[in-house]
């Protein structure tokens, strides 16, 4: 511990900011957020972990690529033209602009039997993905983190609170996701909320785990005996402590979501399939398999590396900043 | 022995309970009027208002959970919309191919995961070791759809030792019924060895730093005994309980892999009535999912008293 304090001082964070890496810089970020009692140097140790660099540049990447889709050479998504049916990757084709056009293109990735550029809807789907698994976490957390609190300081409602918890999880999640989404139609909204909902316990218990320890702390009790309300102990003293196990639930449940909302859309109950999704454009390749595996294999292959590096960027995190998290696993 | 059993049974009640009471609430508690979404977009206001006399659905949401409970408790999950069977005999009727993907991918999972996570622990930081480790991580990131495809593609479609789809009864012959299942076991059972092999490693790592396993090896007993009877032995709690818990990814997983392999079973119903929202189905479905995984995760719970004497109730 008492070596990593000297290594976060600002010569040696500075150091680290001028190095190109990507994680560094998200992670340099992340180093505004209040800081963690009893973890000195906390962010900088993350920003060493070479499972962080790993994830966070291959996430940096997509991020990349997600918002400079439309000048990597794409089409609009949703654009067809009959004559480019079932090509295969490579081939020179045409396709049709709304404006009634006819542009030569090469789909590098083939097209699907509606004639539409699988590159083009893979390279759009990655901004669905991103977006889907980043509001899931951030919904998930959100209602847990209320959920937590309340169950961890109001001793009433733990019991009840905590037993219905015990009932979602006792349901798998998928099945929950694909009812919910069933009964509510797939938009993106009701996509999020389907699949943060199934999170929720677990985002709770840890909460509430934090709760139950931090408020034995003396500094808690201290400010219990000056009169503090207990809104500000739980905004000033416990929720701070809460961030690092959070930010590495978070970022799993991130990649669960991405799975999760591909393997709707590919069941055909996700978002609607006008919608270029990973899981969507897999969806339409399945009917043709057989003939045309790659309608399957790129946006398969894109939706692999992005939940694995969104894993192993999860992994770093845990090692570093929950370490008592990393030696239970 | 029976007193105990007696008394776990009785403390997964409430869980099942509150398991039904959630099952119930997701499907009527949502919003807009569920008589209209079930009639579906082409449905008369007759047709809505004869759907919703027929679930009770003009009575109050307390009266309609009891008398919705009570059917459940006399084993009647309702009629199917799509089937117009009941989902009981739609449930019987798929159950057994479920259970043999099930039980397939269980043996395969623990006979390939066990030992592996025993000699990754026991060549701790080897080239097994970080080899497993890399494949648990990517055994959890890789979809399962993708994986299913993949192996569909280079076993049966390029090399076309196996056949691509489909299911045959175990009535027909075993030979036939293990070709068809053998692709989807091991499609399923990925994430199920990732999820084992990582939690064995983890626990027979810390039991091989035991002071006993120092006295085994020193009264010179060979390492296979010392690793199984010494190190694995006092592992296995842990390990039991992954494999209960695992039991959701592998129902989750069931429903994506029947899907693809076209096998008849209770994940593909699943699917199938999503699509068709087919609502007795989908609550009789998940009920008989959830309810299996807690029962299971009671036997698991059971299971301690053989793995570990120490354990008494």
């Amino acid at each position: 511990m008492t070596i990593d304090a000297t290594t976060a001082d600002p010569v040696s964070r500075s150091r680290q900011k001028a190095g190109a890496e990507g994680a560094a810089h998200s992670a340099g970020a992340l180093a505004d957020a209040p800081p963690i009692v009893g973890q000195p140097g906390a962010w900088s140790r993350v920003r060493r972990n070479l499972s962080v660099r790993i994830g966070g540049f291959f996430l940096l990447l997509l991020v990349a690529i997600a918002f400079a889709a439309p000048w990597l050479g794409t089409v609009d998504p949703s654009l067809f033209d009959p004559a480019s049916r079932d090509l295969l990757p490579g081939r020179e084709g045409e396709i049709t602009t709304l404006d009634g056009e006819t542009l030569k293109h090469r789909f590098w990735m083939g097209s699907d039997s509606f004639g539409r550029d699988i590159y083009s809807r893979v390279v759009y789907g990655t901004q669905v993905s991103l977006v889907v698994g980043i509001a899931t976490a951030a919904v998930a957390l959100a209602i847990g983190i209320v959920l937590g609190l309340v169950a961890g300081y109001l001793r009433r409602v733990d019991g009840i609170l905590m037993r219905v918890m015990d009932g979602v999880m006792a349901i798998p999640a998928i099945l929950i996701a694909i009812a919910l989404v069933a009964m509510w139609r797939g938009s993106l909204l009701t996509v999020v909320v389907a699949i943060a909902i199934p999170e929720i316990p677990r985002v709770t218990r840890l909460v509430r785990s934090l709760v139950l320890s931090i408020r034995e702390e003396p500094y808690v009790e201290a400010a219990i005996s000056l009169g503090t309300p207990t809104v500000k102990i739980m905004l000033r003293h416990v929720l701070p402590n809460t961030v690092a196990p959070l930010v590495v639930q978070g970022t799993f449940i991130c990649g669960a979501g991405i799975l999760t909302e591909a393997i709707l859309s590919f069941l055909g109950v996700g978002l609607p399939p006008d919608i270029p999704t990973w899981g969507n454009v897999m969806a339409e390749g399945r009917a043709q398999f057989n003939q045309y595996p790659h309608n399957i294999f790129f946006p398969g292959v894109f939706l692999a590396l992005t939940v694995l590096a969104v894993n192993i960027l999860g992994d770093g995190l845990r090692d570093t900043l929950d370490p008592k998290m990393a030696r239970r696993t | 022995m029976g007193r105990f059993l007696v008394r776990r049974l009785l403390a997964t009640l409430p869980v099942l309970a509150i398991v039904a009471v959630l099952v119930f609430a997701m499907l009527r508690l949502t919003p807009g009027d569920p008589a209209a979404v079930l009639a579906g977009d082409a449905a008369t206001t007759e047709q809505i208002a004869r759907i919703r006399s027929g679930l009770g659905l003009d009575r109050s949401i307390a009266e309609q959970f009891v008398i919705w409970a009570g059917r459940m408790l006399t084993g009647d999950l309702g009629e199917s919309f799509y089937y117009k069977t009941k989902v009981t005999e739609l449930i019987g009727q798929r159950l057994e191919p479920t259970l043999s993907l099930a039980a397939l991918t269980i043996t395969i999972a623990v006979v390939v995961a066990v030992p592996l996570g025993v000699l990754a622990a026991w060549r701790f930081g080897g080239w097994l070791d970080r080899g497993l480790m890399a494949f648990s991580v990517l055994g959890f990131s890789i979809p399962i759809f993708v994986l299913a495809y993949l192996l569909i593609w280079a076993v049966s479609l390029q090399l076309g030792w196996l056949p691509v789809q489909g299911y045959r009864r175990l009535a027909d012959g075993i030979g036939p019924w293990f070709r068809h299942l053998l692709l989807p076991s091991i499609t399923l059972s990925v994430i199920y060895i990732a999820l084992i092999a990582r939690v064995t490693r983890a626990s027979v790592l810390e039991t091989l730093g035991e002071d006993y396993i120092r006295t085994a090896r020193a009264k010179g007993l060979r390492e296979g005994r010392v690793l199984v009877r010494h190190a694995l032995a006092n592992a296995a709690v842990p390990i039991a309980t992954v494999i209960g818990i695992g039991i959701a990814l592998l129902i989750g997983g069931v429903v994506v892999t029947e899907s693809v392999y076209a096998i008849p079973g209770l994940g593909r119903l699943t699917a199938d009535a999503v699509l068709a929202r087919d609502f007795p189905t989908i609550q009789g479905v998940i009920l008989l999912f959830s309810f299996a995984y807690v029962l299971i995760n009671l036997l698991v719970d059971v299971s301690y008293v053989f793995l570990d004497p120490r354990i008494r109730y």
